[in-house]
């Protein structure tokens, strides 16, 4: 029930954060030698969790506690077939695929689509205290 | 809780180009040392990074968790030798063997580690900024 209140929005949120997080890790081994640097695709996250029920992700979900659910590496983080390699547009010589402002970029914008989700949440939840109070106060 | 990993990420990165930045320090302040044999002189230090590996499920694509100091290596250029008779540290043969540090090198090092610290600091801000807005979430 209360994963249906906010609808998308929280799963949303899961992968956003679950982004940050990657690109944040691009960003530490950007001097890494032989470093290849990841991102998620959040069309395709997004594909399994508002698919069809049983599609998967969402669907599968481990329905007692403790329980891991099939290609979850843990709670609330997305198989991890959704993290990809990105395509370098310049590689270094060590091997190295971080490209410093295109990660700077996806992060800012991961974090503006995080902070847009989290909008979404207080709406719903401002919506959800009108109905309660009546209007009132 | 994944952004507070990410604090531990960035901070990883921020501790891995601090110590670049400490390399750094040391090359340069060695840059005019000289010794009186080419196995004692200085040589120009650099440090190994390697990305940590998360160990679960052991699954070849499993995140990585920040960066870490894999180890220091030592230039292997030969260092140089000059002619000093008066030198107190000069060898029989009246020479004394200079540092193989390269200034200009340990430069352009010294502003890509600050660039990728500042990088870091910057990724670490933007993840408190978005816990605090999630914990003051409803208001």
């Amino acid at each position: 029930m209360s994963t249906d209140l906010f609808g998308i929005h929280t799963k949303a949120l899961d992968v956003w954060q679950r982004r940050s997080e990657v690109l944040a890790n691009n960003l530490a081994n950007a001097d890494t030698p032989g470093f290849k640097a990841r991102d998620i695709d959040f069309a395709k996250v997004l594909a399994t969790a508002g698919g069809a029920p049983g599609a998967g992700g969402v669907a599968l979900e481990a329905p007692t506690p403790g329980q891991i659910g099939p290609g979850q590496t843990g709670a609330g983080s997305p198989a991890p077939g959704a993290l990809e390699y990105r395509v370098p547009t310049q590689p270094s010589m060590d091997g190295n695929t971080v490209d410093e402002q295109v990660e700077q970029a996806d992060f800012a914008a991961n974090s503006v689509h995080y902070q847009a989700s989290l909008a979404f949440i207080t709406a719903q939840i401002h919506m959800l205290r009108t109905a309660i109070s009546g209007g009132q106060s | 809780m994944s952004l507070s990993s990410i604090f531990n990420v960035a901070g990883s990165g921020m501790a891995a180009q601090s110590s670049r930045l400490n390399t750094v320090a040391s090359n340069l302040a060695n840059a005019e040392s000289v010794a009186s044999s080419p196995e004692a002189a200085y040589r120009a230090r650099e440090p190994l990074f390697a990305a940590v590996q998360k160990q679960v499920g052991g699954a070849a694509d499993a995140a990585s968790e920040g960066v870490r100091m894999a180890g220091v290596t030592e230039s292997q250029a030969p260092v140089p030798s000059r002619y000093e008779p008066g030198n107190p540290m000069a060898d029989a043969n009246g020479y004394v063997y200079a540092s193989n540090v390269n200034p200009v090198d340990e430069l352009v090092n010294m502003i890509s580690a600050s660039r990728s610290y500042q990088n870091n600091v910057e990724v670490m801000n933007t993840a408190k900024q978005l816990m605090v807005k999630t914990l003051s979430l409803g208001n």
